[in-house]
C-alpha cells in the first residue's frame, strides 16, 4: 500500500488518543514503513516530543477544497489574494488565496495544522473528473470526495415509486464512476426545485415535476445507504439553511433517524451525519428576533445515539459561500448584494457562489459565532460532535486552531463578545455567557480525529494512534500538563504543528512544511450484482438528456492515480 | 523635513516594483540604508540602490521624509503605494499602481502615469500633471470596496474605468476621457473637464458625477430632472441635472429612494 520506508520515533510526548482511552499518559510512537508499530530499530530516526502533545492526524469531515465550485470562487474573488500571495520558499511552490486557497495552498495548511485526511463535501458528479483533478493537484493530504445525490433526477425517479433497491444499484454505479466516497445529500428537493425558481424550506414541501418531498428523499437515501453498507452514512445538508426559525424543521430531519438502524462492517455507529448544524440551529420570525436554538438541538442530538454532527463555526472573517444549495445562495445574495454567481448542473444539482463578511458587530453574525460554539458545548458526546468551519463558508479551515481556542478558553470567548459593538443583543439571544465549559484536550482530539474518522468508517486506517493505523502523527507544541494561560498560544500551537509525520513521512517541522508528500485519494467500490433495470435507465437518459456520452462519463483512472480503494461486498 | 533624492541609474530590464519606495519604508534611514531596501524584478529581489543613487536621510517618521526622483520612472511600479504620510515627487514619468491603497500624504508626478493610479486610495492627495492610462482611482478588481477617500487630479486626458465602485474622495479629469465613469459607484465625487466617449454611471448607485464637456452616448438609465447652476472646482456654470441609473437598485433614505447624481454642463 505504501511505497514510504523507515523508520520514525516520537519520543516522550504527552499521547492524546481518544480510541485508546489514552489521555495525556507520556510515552513513544513508533512508525515503520509508514503505518504505527509496537516498536522500531535504534536506527529510527527520532523526533523528540518531550513536553509536547501527540495526537493521531487530524480528521477533517466536510470541507469544500476542490472541484468546480471551489474554482469558480477562485475565479471570480481576485481581491481573496490581494497581498496574501507571498513568494515560494523551496520546496514549497507559490501559496494564494485566503478564504478559497489555491490547491497548494490548501495542502500545505492542512499539513501545518497536522490534518492528515480531508473530504471534499460535495462533488457534481459530471465534473467528477475535474475533482480528481484538483484532489490529484493539492499535496500530502489524503482526500476523498462525497458525490451529491439529494436533488439527482434518477434518485427522485426511483424513491417516488419507493424503489431502495434501485436507488442503492444507481449510488453504487454512480460512487464507482466517480470514484466518489458516499452520499451527500443538499437541501434535499430544494435545489431541483430552483430549476423552476422554486425551493423546499419544509420536509413536506413538494418538488415540482418529481412529485417527491425532502422527507421521503431523505429516508430513501437513508434506507439506500444502509442496504449498501457504505463506510459513510448518509451526508445530511438539511432543508432551509441559514434562515431564521429553521430549527424545527432541523429537528424532523434529525428525527427521520430515529429507529433506522446501520448495516456496514466499518465500525459506523450512525446513520445520518448532520453537517454544519451551526446554519440550522435559529430560533426568531426574522432578523429583529434572530436567536440561537443550539440547546434545544443539541438536547435532541445528545439523546439520539444514531446521529452525528458538525459544527460549522462562524469565525468572523471575510469569507466566500459556496453550496449546492443553489436557492439558498441566491437568497444570500439578494441580502448582501454582493456577486452571485449560480450554475446548474444537468440532472444532478445546482450551486452558488457568494462572497460574505461575517461582521462581528452586525447582530446576526455575532448570534450565528454563538450558536456554532455552543453546539460544541452542549455537545455531550464529543465522538458525535466534529469541529468544522464548512470551509469556506462560516470561514477558512484555517481557523479550525481560533474555534479550537474558543472552546478550550472561556476567557478568548469572552474577549471576543465583549469587542462586539452590539454585544448586549448578542447575549439577549444567546446562551454563550453562561457556559463555563472548557473542552480537554482530549475532547478535542476525540471531535477532531477520533470521531470524524469512525464516523467516515475510516476507523481502521485514520484517527488514531493503534499499531497497524496509518502513521500521520501531529505533535503540538503544547504541554498537557501545564497548558499556556495565554489563549493565544493554544491557537497558534494548532495552527503550526511542532511535527507532522505524514504516512510515515516527516513532512512538517516547526510549522514549516519539508515535502510534498504521498497523498492517496481515498474512494468506495461498493461491489453489486448487476441491476438490469438501472443499466438500462442510465444508458437511456445518456441517450436523450445528458450532454455527455457515457463512454465519457466515468472518471479515467489516470486522474487518480494514488487510489486507496475501499471495497464494500454488497449482501443482497 | 528631511529630502532623499533618488536619481535613476539604469533602466529595468523588466518592470521595478517599488513597494518600498514610500515615505514609511524610509523614515528613521540613512541613504545607506535606503540604498538597501528591497524591490522585486519579475522573481528575482534586487534593491533600491540597483536602479538608483540614494542622496540624502529620510526623517524620523513618514511625515517628516520627503523623497523626490530626479529622474524617469516609466518602468517603476508601485510607487507610493500604501503611503500614510510625507510626499513623494517624481519629476518624470511613472508606470502603474502610482499611490494605490494609499492613506495619506502627497504624490507629485510631474509626466504620465500608467494604469491604476490611485487603485482603491483612502486618503491623501495624487497630482498628475501629464496624462493617466486606465483605471483611475478604481477598485481592486473582483473587490466591490474602491477608492474611499482622497484626492487624485490629473492635468491631462484619462483612459477607461474611472472610479469603478467608488465609495467616497475625489477624482479631477482636467482633459478628456473615455468609457466607464463611476461604474457601480455608491458614493464619491468625480470631474471631468473635457468630454466623455460614454457609460457614465453605469449601475451607478450613489455619488456625484460633473461633466464640462459632452458625453457622445449617454446611459439610457439617466433620467433628468432639472437645471441647476453651480461651482464646481472653482468654475460656475449652469449644470443639466440627470438622476440614475434607473435600472439598479437603491437605498431608501427618509423614506425616499436615493440616486447617483449626473451634471452635465449645459
Amino acid at each position: 500500500m505504501s511505497e514510504i520506508h523507515g523508520e520514525i520515533l516520537i519520543k516522550g510526548g504527552f499521547i492524546v488518543d481518544p480510541a485508546q482511552k489514552i489521555d495525556g499518559d507520556v510515552g513513544d510512537i513508533a512508525i515503520k514503513d509508514g503505518k504505527i508499530v509496537d516498536k522500531v530499530s535504534n536506527a529510527a530516526k527520532v523526533i523528540d516530543a518531550k513536553g509536547k502533545v501527540v495526537m493521531a492526524g487530524g480528521v477533517d469531515v466536510h470541507s469544500h477544497v476542490a472541484g468546480p465550485k471551489v474554482n469558480v470562487g477562485r475565479l471570480f474573488r481576485p481581491e481573496d489574494k490581494l497581498f496574501k500571495s507571498g513568494v515560494a520558499h523551496a520546496p514549497t511552490r507559490m501559496e494564494m488565496g485566503f478564504s478559497i486557497p489555491s490547491v497548494l495552498k490548501t495542502g500545505y495548511d492542512y499539513a501545518r495544522m497536522g490534518y492528515g485526511f480531508v473530504m471534499e463535501a460535495a462533488m457534481p458528479p459530471i465534473h467528477a473528473p475535474h475533482v480528481h483533478e484538483e484532489i490529484h493537484d493539492t499535496p500530502i493530504i489524503d482526500e476523498a470526495a462525497l458525490p451529491v445525490f439529494g436533488n439527482n433526477w434518477f434518485v427522485m425517479e426511483y424513491l417516488k415509486k419507493g424503489e431502495v433497491e434501485n436507488t442503492a444499484a444507481y449510488i453504487a454505479w454512480l460512487l464507482r464512476v466517480t470514484k466518489g466516497f458516499g452520499v451527500k445529500v443538499v437541501n434535499p428537493g430544494g435545489t431541483a426545485a430552483w430549476a423552476w425558481g422554486m425551493n423546499c424550506l419544509g420536509l413536506e414541501d413538494n418538488v415540482p415535476y418529481f412529485d417527491i418531498t425532502p422527507h421521503e428523499i431523505i429516508t430513501g437515501l437513508m434506507a439506500a445507504n444502509e442496504y449498501l453498507g457504505l463506510p459513510h452514512s448518509i451526508h445530511l445538508h438539511q432543508n432551509d439553511l441559514g434562515n431564521p426559525g429553521n430549527y424545527p424543521v432541523t429537528l424532523a430531519s434529525l428525527k427521520l433517524a430515529e429507529g433506522v438502524k446501520t448495516h456496514n462492517k466499518f465500525g459506523r455507529e450512525q446513520v445520518m451525519h448532520s453537517t454544519h448544524l451551526q446554519f440550522h440551529s435559529y430560533g426568531g420570525d426574522g432578523w429583529a428576533t434572530f436567536c440561537s436554538k443550539a440547546k434545544e438541538v443539541m438536547d435532541y442530538v445528545n439523546k439520539q445515539k444514531n446521529i452525528t454532527i458538525d459544527l460549522g463555526c462562524v469565525t468572523l472573517d471575510e469569507t466566500t459561500t459556496m453550496t449546492a444549495d443553489g436557492p439558498f445562495e441566491h437568497h444570500l445574495h439578494a441580502l448582501n448584494h454582493l456577486k452571485w454567481v449560480n450554475v446548474d448542473v444537468e440532472m444532478e444539482t445546482a450551486a452558488g457562489v457568494v462572497p460574505y463578511i461575517y461582521d462581528k458587530d452586525v447582530v446576526p453574525n455575532g448570534i450565528q459565532w454563538a450558536t456554532g460554539l455552543e453546539l460544541a458545548l452542549y455537545a455531550k458526546d464529543p465522538m458525535r460532535t466534529f469541529i468544522t468551519t464548512d470551509h469556506p463558508n462560516a470561514g477558512p479551515f484555517t481557523r479550525y486552531p481560533r474555534v479550537i481556542k474558543w472552546l478550550m478558553n472561556k476567557k478568548s470567548r469572552e474577549a471576543v463578545l465583549a469587542s462586539m459593538k452590539k454585544m448586549d443583543k448578542v447575549i439577549d439571544a444567546t446562551t454563550i455567557h453562561t457556559l463555563d465549559r472548557e473542552l480537554t484536550l482530549y475532547e478535542i482530539a476525540a471531535m477532531t480525529r477520533t470521531g470524524p474518522a469512525k464516523c467516515l468508517g475510516l476507523s481502521s486506517y485514520y484517527g488514531s494512534l493503534k499499531p497497524g493505523m496509518i502513521a500521520d502523527v501531529a505533535v503540538y507544541d503544547l504541554n498537557y500538563k501545564n497548558m499556556p494561560s495565554d489563549p493565544e498560544k493554544i491557537e497558534s500551537a494548532f495552527l503550526r504543528s511542532a511535527a507532522f509525520v505524514k504516512s510515515g513521512e516527516i513532512v512538517v517541522r516547526d510549522g514549516e512544511v519539508l515535502s510534498h508528500g504521498h497523498k492517496k485519494t481515498v474512494w468506495v467500490n461498493p461491489k453489486m450484482k448487476e441491476n438490469p433495470q438501472v443499466k438500462r435507465d442510465i444508458a437511456e437518459s445518456f441517450a436523450k438528456d445528458y450532454t455527455v456520452g457515457l463512454t465519457n462519463y466515468p472518471v479515467r483512472e489516470y486522474l487518480a492515480p494514488h487510489p486507496f480503494v475501499i471495497d464494500v461486498d454488497v449482501e443482497a | 523635513m528631511a529630502t532623499v533624492t533618488l536619481t535613476p541609474t539604469k533602466t529595468p530590464e523588466l518592470m521595478l516594483e517599488a513597494n518600498s519606495i514610500t515615505p514609511d519604508a524610509f523614515a528613521g534611514k540613512n541613504a545607506e540604508q535606503i540604498a538597501k531596501l528591497e524591490c522585486r524584478e519579475g522573481k528575482t529581489y534586487v534593491t533600491i540602490g540597483d536602479f538608483f543613487t540614494v542622496a540624502g536621510n529620510a526623517g524620523a517618521t513618514a511625515a517628516e521624509t520627503d523623497i523626490v526622483i530626479a529622474g524617469d520612472c516609466t518602468r517603476v511600479k508601485y510607487i507610493g503605494s500604501k503611503m500614510t504620510a510625507g510626499t513623494v515627487t517624481v519629476n518624470g514619468n511613472a508606470d502603474m499602481y502610482v499611490g494605490g491603497w494609499m492613506k495619506g500624504g502627497k504624490i507629485h508626478i510631474t509626466g504620465n502615469v500608467d494604469s491604476f493610479c490611485g487603485i482603491a486610495m483612502e486618503g491623501g492627495e495624487i497630482l498628475v500633471d501629464g496624462r493617466a492610462q486606465n483605471h483611475v482611482g478604481c477598485a481592486y478588481r473582483g473587490d466591490w470596496r474602491g477608492m474611499r477617500g482622497g484626492t487624485i487630479r490629473i492635468r491631462g486626458d484619462a483612459g477607461n474605468d474611472i472610479g469603478t465602485f467608488m465609495l467616497g474622495g475625489t477624482i479631477i479629469i482636467e482633459g478628456n476621457a473615455f468609457i466607464h465613469v463611476s461604474t457601480h459607484a455608491e458614493g464619491g465625487t468625480v470631474i471631468i473637464k473635457g468630454n466623455v466617449e460614454g457609460r457614465v454611471g453605469g449601475q451607478m448607485v450613489k455619488g456625484t458625477i460633473y461633466v464640462f464637456g459632452e458625453i457622445k452616448f449617454m446611459m439610457p438609465g439617466f433620467k433628468k430632472v432639472d437645471s441647476i447652476e453651480l461651482e464646481v472646482d472653482g468654475t460656475k456654470a449652469n449644470f443639466d441635472h440627470y438622476i440614475g441609473d434607473l435600472g439598479e437598485r437603491h437605498p431608501k433614505s427618509k423614506g425616499k429612494l436615493v440616486f447617483a447624481d449626473l451634471y452635465v454642463k449645459a
